[in-house]
């Protein structure tokens, strides 16, 4: 009698985590292909919004990743081309001193370097505080400047970039994705 | 990271409860008095080390080179209840004061978002094993640290007049709220 | 029996609000609702997945032996759980990237065992069905609400539209943790009063 309960349980466990896995498998199979599109949609609306300059391929089937010094990771790098030709890139980057953890933005450059503007694709900042760091108030200033180490902080540090009021630590995060963005292009363009 | 500032965030900065908001459950249930409040705390020290270790050794070991990671959750919420089953009954017959004192929160740890939230959240992180452990650990300790914080500052309300619209539930999250607000002059410290 | 219906679907909306009442699910209750339209969005993630796990637990209630029911029913729920999850990041990837670790977390929200095990697993699927209905509206009610005064108060805008203008200041401390203490607070003690009405 025993015996036959258990086998009853492992039974009906059995059972019930088949049908669980079954209904998962199908659910995963049907999602797969617009979750892909989902994320790649959003990255390639990012790259088109920073780049100004005329392209005519897919930066996104062009991507190369870029490591970064002393183990700091890589950024991943869009070339934008006309006839062949690198006319802008644009660059993934990441921080992970903002304040809800990490905070990843898209850059994009001229070809001199100078940035052409960053869009915020994923942050975990405070809604209404750090959150306004992909608002045009904060995210204008850094159009058409090239950072240079000295000045490129907020006032608080000796800077001249207008952090958000009260959201120092997610303007700090910012910069610093900018900047490990900025170091990365650096290198490309000198190996270009 | 360096391990000692894992334990600083987790603890004062971005204290799993006050400001992570996971484990509120437990946070407001059991926080009546200090002496099940501390036992709440060990409990789910001893779970969420654990669990935190386990759950990574499957997800980098299992789940990810077999590209299950959409399973994530239920695979975990699934060993995070047989683990707290199995060590209910292995301290049952192995260290029956240790289950007197902690035995009857280990059920409700099952159901604790906090043992489930901080698993995900480490392996969403890609820490390695140690620092999995360190944060797992870390956070369970912030996790005590406001859950005996909050029973003490209970127990007095206890004894005084409270105004009839506040009594119960009010009374309670008003006076989370400002150990909350206490805590977030901690934010300073990290960055 | 049509007095039963009525009860079972309009009882988890004011009597026994979940997050107000009964002050289950606290964490997602707290921790998304920075905003109105993110309230709303867990309200219905939550609806959603206790409609699927009530009727499926009230489908299969006579297989299961009770001594398992506990482990089956998290597998239930933690499958639709899942389920939601991948639909979410693929259909409305906005939502979910600002709702984040409160998704996986459906799984031990206690209103959704709690339902399984206190409702569906003791009445037929149109009541559970109604329960669920009723319950999942409730906490998206009381999400929707709590979000919308936090995010009036504390960043001057509802549903996402701006009234208080570039120069305003709102009270932050409203979208920080503290706020959703003291906002809940204030949201169980104007409950309160309306139930005794």
């Amino acid at each position: 009698m025993k015996s036959n309960s258990l086998i009853r349980l492992i039974f009906v466990m059995l059972i019930v985590a088949c049908g669980s896995a079954a209904i998962l498998g199908f659910v995963y199979d049907i999602t797969k292909e617009p979750i892909k599109r989902a994320n790649d949609a959003k990255e390639l609306a990012a790259i088109s919004e920073v780049i100004y300059e005329e392209f005519d391929n897919n930066p996104f089937q062009e991507r190369t990743q870029i490591p970064l010094k002393k183990n700091k990771g890589q950024v991943t790098l869009y070339p934008a081309r006309k006839d062949g030709k690198i006319r802008a890139v644009a660059i993934k980057t990441s921080s992970n001193k903002a304040f809800g953890g990490s905070i990843e933005l898209i850059v994009g450059f001229f070809l001199d370097g100078t940035i052409s503007g960053y869009k915020v694709i994923s942050s975990k900042e405070t809604p209404g505080l750090g959150s306004k760091v992909s608002e045009p108030k904060f995210s204008e200033q850094f159009i058409g400047i090239k950072p240079k180490r000295k000045t490129f902080k907020v006032k608080q540090d000796g800077g001249e970039i207008d952090a958000v009021t009260a959201a120092t630590i997610s303007s700090r995060a910012v910069i610093d994705a900018i900047q490990k963005a900025y170091d990365a292009y650096h290198k490309f363009s000198t190996r270009m | 990271m360096s391990y000692l500032m894992i334990f600083i965030t987790a603890i004062f900065v971005n204290n799993i409860v006050l400001s992570q908001f996971l484990g509120i459950c437990p946070f407001l249930g059991v926080s009546k008095r200090i002496s099940t409040a501390l036992g709440m705390g060990f409990a789910v020290m001893f779970v969420m080390t654990l669990s935190g270790l386990v759950t990574h050794l499957i997800y980098f070991n299992l789940l990810q080179p077999n590209g299950l990671t959409f399973m994530t959750t239920i695979v975990f919420i699934l060993v995070i209840a047989s683990l707290v089953q199995m060590v209910e009954i292995i301290m049952q017959k192995t260290a029956p004061m240790l289950y007197h004192a902690l035995g009857i929160f280990l059920p409700l740890i099952t159901t604790n978002c906090a043992v489930l939230g901080i698993a995900i959240l480490s392996v969403q992180k890609n820490m390695g094993l140690m620092q999995t452990v360190c944060y797992n650990l870390a956070n369970a300790m912030g996790f005590t640290l406001a859950i005996v914080l909050f029973s003490s500052i209970r127990e007095r309300l206890a004894a005084n007049p409270i105004p009839k619209a506040l009594q119960g539930a009010p009374i309670a999250l008003i006076t989370a709220g400002l150990l909350s607000m206490a805590f977030m002059g901690f934010s300073g410290i990290s960055h | 029996m049509k007095k039963e219906s009525y009860q079972n679907l309009t009882r988890g909306i004011i009597q026994e609000n979940p997050a107000l009442v009964m002050l289950l699910g606290m964490c997602p209750t707290l921790g998304v609702t920075t905003t109105a339209l993110n309230g709303l969005g867990m309200g219905l993630a939550t609806l959603l997945v206790l409609i699927l796990s009530n009727s499926a637990v009230s489908i299969v209630k006579n297989f299961i032996p009770s001594t398992i029911r506990i482990p089956c029913y998290i597998t239930i729920i933690a499958t639709f759980v899942t389920v939601v999850e991948l639909l979410m990041t693929a259909y409305l990837p906005n939502l979910h990237a600002a709702l984040g670790i409160y998704i996986p977390l459906i799984v031990v929200n206690c209103i959704i065992l709690g339902r399984a095990e206190a409702f569906a697993a003791h009445n037929n699927l149109f009541q559970s069905l109604l329960d669920a209905l009723g319950m999942g509206l409730g906490f998206t009610l009381a999400l929707v609400l709590l979000g919308l005064i936090r995010e009036m108060l504390g960043a001057g805008s509802a549903f996402g539209y701006h009234f208080i203008g570039e120069n305003g200041y709102p009270i932050l401390m409203f979208i920080m943790p503290p706020g959703a203490f003291l906002a809940l607070a204030g949201l169980i003690i104007l409950f309160n009063k309306l139930r005794r009405l």
